[in-house]
């Protein structure tokens, strides 16, 4: 399951994942991080079963936890099924079916956003 | 045996043509054999969709009361040729909105008006004793036009080469996005759909042609601008009426970086009068063959990297090198097929017969470069031959008189051998005597990775260096990596008021 970790410089500098791996002993995968001078986003991947307790751990400590259902959106009236897309993604979420239809594994996406300027038909969009 | 294109259209008059999309044929010719398939097959369809950038509109508004002979013209903020005549315009797929700039063009306003919507059309004229009106703004649809014919000068590439970029740069090309360091591969084309590599000498696509456009029955006007059939990159000027075509095959694109475009799906149907068809039609992916051509190279000639066939492209990745690279069409396969499959709906229906063509088109010709009599300003023309620089043992402080003596900026470093070792600038001196620490030699503070340029290099390029970089100098090399001159900000200004400009 992915979880979307946001936190604030205000409330300390601790450090929030590290803390949470060494409480829970759950091994976080981090697959984005964004960190700037004030607040930071981290998009990281937990087994389902211990989903609850990481949201709750992070929370306590002080971080925003929400849960990512959504992967790159595709407006299917947009899309001509070209495929720019498919080369240009990290993480292999575009691929052909057998009739050639563009086929998105959301799932593996970690919205990263390089195929949005990709899209010659603005079809692609990060979920708000 | 010979079939008479006469038979061909007296079959799909009574519904008894048997019509094949070119996808279809290969698989039927090694069934059938070549005589088997002649035999049994009467219509080829082909189909492509994909971006044809060469593509456009000429509109016929009606003339207002008082009347305008329009001078300027835009359709929703979008220029349209004012060259044409009273009420008359050609509007082009490429042209920018002067206010969304590459969000919205000409491919919006037309695939805005074959969708239904309104445009606002706005013009200006100075005004004559004929023509009164000097100003005018409305809203118009597609069926107020009086004619609104789509004519492209430059469709149907029989091929594309493909696109690869060795630079450690993000590039955005009209072949798509290119990740640095050969990180994809991008193509274009329909492969064994496209029309004319189903018919590659031109013997039934030609001026008069019936074709399927943009969802409305067209047809071929004749050879395409850089109509190129000697090196295999024949193209089609095609006309048809926008008042019949359908957004499904008709979609305005923006390349990232590189501008607005339109999606044009098209299809050329071929008859099967004889074995030469058959073969011509039996034609896959494997046996096109394109160039891979680095984009990396800012050259009309780039250099190619490999040949790749469509079958490789289509399997979602090449080897390059021995690795394997990732592929990514431009184009829209599934809609290819889309097309190829209407336009055999449209003749086993009997709605679209097939014509030979009125003119042959040209199969041997080649296209030739741009005559440019005068030659752009090359970095040659207006680098400083005199400057100062340093070596790389020497130390800070003597980079920071040579800086205020030399009245610049930049100071390439060189090495013992003679060589480019690096650069230092003003900025590097500075952050050296603010945080004083082990930093002693110009070895220690110069920047190692030197953007640098070469006296033949086009003035043009050399300035997107500097805009990609961030940077304001190029130390000008040779081939041995001597510093032989310094191109900065400063010299550009000689460009300006210069005979570059005339």
């Amino acid at each position: 399951m992915r979880l979307l970790v946001n936190f604030s410089k205000k409330k300390g500098t601790a450090p929030i994942i590290a803390q949470a791996v060494k409480d829970t002993g759950v091994l976080i995968n981090v697959e984005r991080a964004v960190i700037d001078s004030s607040e930071g986003e981290a998009l990281i991947e937990v087994p389902d079963d211990q989903c609850k307790l990481i949201r709750s751990t992070m929370t306590r400590l002080g971080a925003t936890v929400r849960q990512l259902e959504h992967g790159i959106g595709v407006d299917m009236s947009e899309c001509v099924d070209c495929g720019a897309c498919i080369s240009v993604c990290p993480r292999e979420v575009f691929s052909f079916d057998a009739d050639y239809k563009l086929v998105v594994a959301e799932d593996k996406c970690v919205l990263c956003g390089k195929c949005i300027p990709a899209c010659p038909h603005k079809a692609l969009s990060l979920p708000v | 045996m010979h079939k008479s294109i006469e038979t061909i259209n007296e079959r799909i008059r009574d519904g008894s043509a048997r019509v094949v999309t070119a996808e279809e044929m290969p698989a039927i010719v090694s069934e059938l054999g070549e005589e088997g398939a002649l035999k049994e097959v009467d219509v080829v369809t082909t189909g492509t969709f994909g971006a044809m950038c060469s593509s456009g509109a000429f509109l016929n508004f009606g003339h207002s009361e008082p009347p305008i002979r329009m001078e300027r013209i835009w359709l929703n903020d979008v220029e349209a040729y004012g060259g044409l005549a009273a009420v008359d315009t050609y509007i082009g797929a490429t042209q920018q909105s002067d206010t969304l700039e590459d969000q919205y063009g000409g491919a919006h306003v037309l695939e805005d008006l074959v969708s239904g919507k309104s445009v606002e059309l706005r013009a200006t004229s100075r005004g004559t004793d004929c023509y009164p009106r000097r100003t005018i703004t409305t809203e118009l649809l597609l069926e107020d036009l009086n004619q609104a014919i789509m004519c492209n000068p430059r469709n149907a590439y029989q091929r594309y080469n493909a696109a690869i970029n060795t630079t450690d740069r993000l590039l955005h090309t009209y072949m798509g996005t290119l990740l640095p360091d050969s990180g994809n591969v991008t193509y274009s084309g329909a492969g064994l759909l496209n029309p004319i590599t189903n018919d590659p000498h031109l013997r039934f696509i030609g001026s008069g042609v019936p074709i399927f456009l943009c969802g409305a029955e067209g047809m071929v006007v004749g050879e395409g601008t850089q109509h190129s059939p000697g090196g295999g990159f024949a193209t089609l000027m095609v006309k048809g009426n926008l008042k019949e075509m359908t957004p499904d095959y008709l979609r305005a694109a923006t390349m990232t970086g590189y501008g607005v475009t339109m999606y044009v799906g098209l299809g050329v149907p071929l008859p099967v009068v004889d074995l030469d068809v058959v073969r011509a039609t039996a034609v896959r992916d494997e046996d096109i063959s394109v160039d891979l051509v680095d984009y990396g190279v800012p050259s009309r000639s780039r250099p190619v990297i490999r040949s790749v066939n469509y079958a490789e492209l289509r399997s979602g990745a090449v080897e390059i090198n021995g690795e394997q690279v990732r592929t990514s069409s431009l184009s829209s396969f599934r809609k290819a097929r889309q097309v190829a499959a209407e336009l055999k709906g449209w003749i086993e229906k009997g709605t679209l017969q097939l014509a030979l063509p009125t003119r042959p088109i040209d199969t041997t010709k080649t296209v030739h470069p741009m005559h440019e009599k005068k030659k752009g300003p090359r970095v040659l023309d207006i680098m400083d031959r005199q400057f100062v620089s340093i070596g790389e043992s020497e130390e800070i402080r003597a980079a920071a008189q040579k800086l205020l003596k030399g009245e610049t900026n930049h100071l390439p470093v060189i090495a013992d051998n003679g060589k480019l070792a690096g650069i230092v600038t003003t900025f590097d001196i500075s952050k050296a005597v603010a945080n004083p620490g082990k930093a002693c030699t110009v070895k220690d503070i110069m920047k190692k990775k030197v953007v640098t340029t070469t006296t033949e290099e086009a003035v043009d390029i050399a300035v997107r260096k500097l805009e990609q970089n961030n940077i304001s100098a190029l130390p000008v090399v040779d081939k041995d990596r001597h510093v032989i001159g310094m191109l900065t900000a400063i010299n550009l200004g000689k460009l300006f008021g210069g005979r570059w400009l005339k």
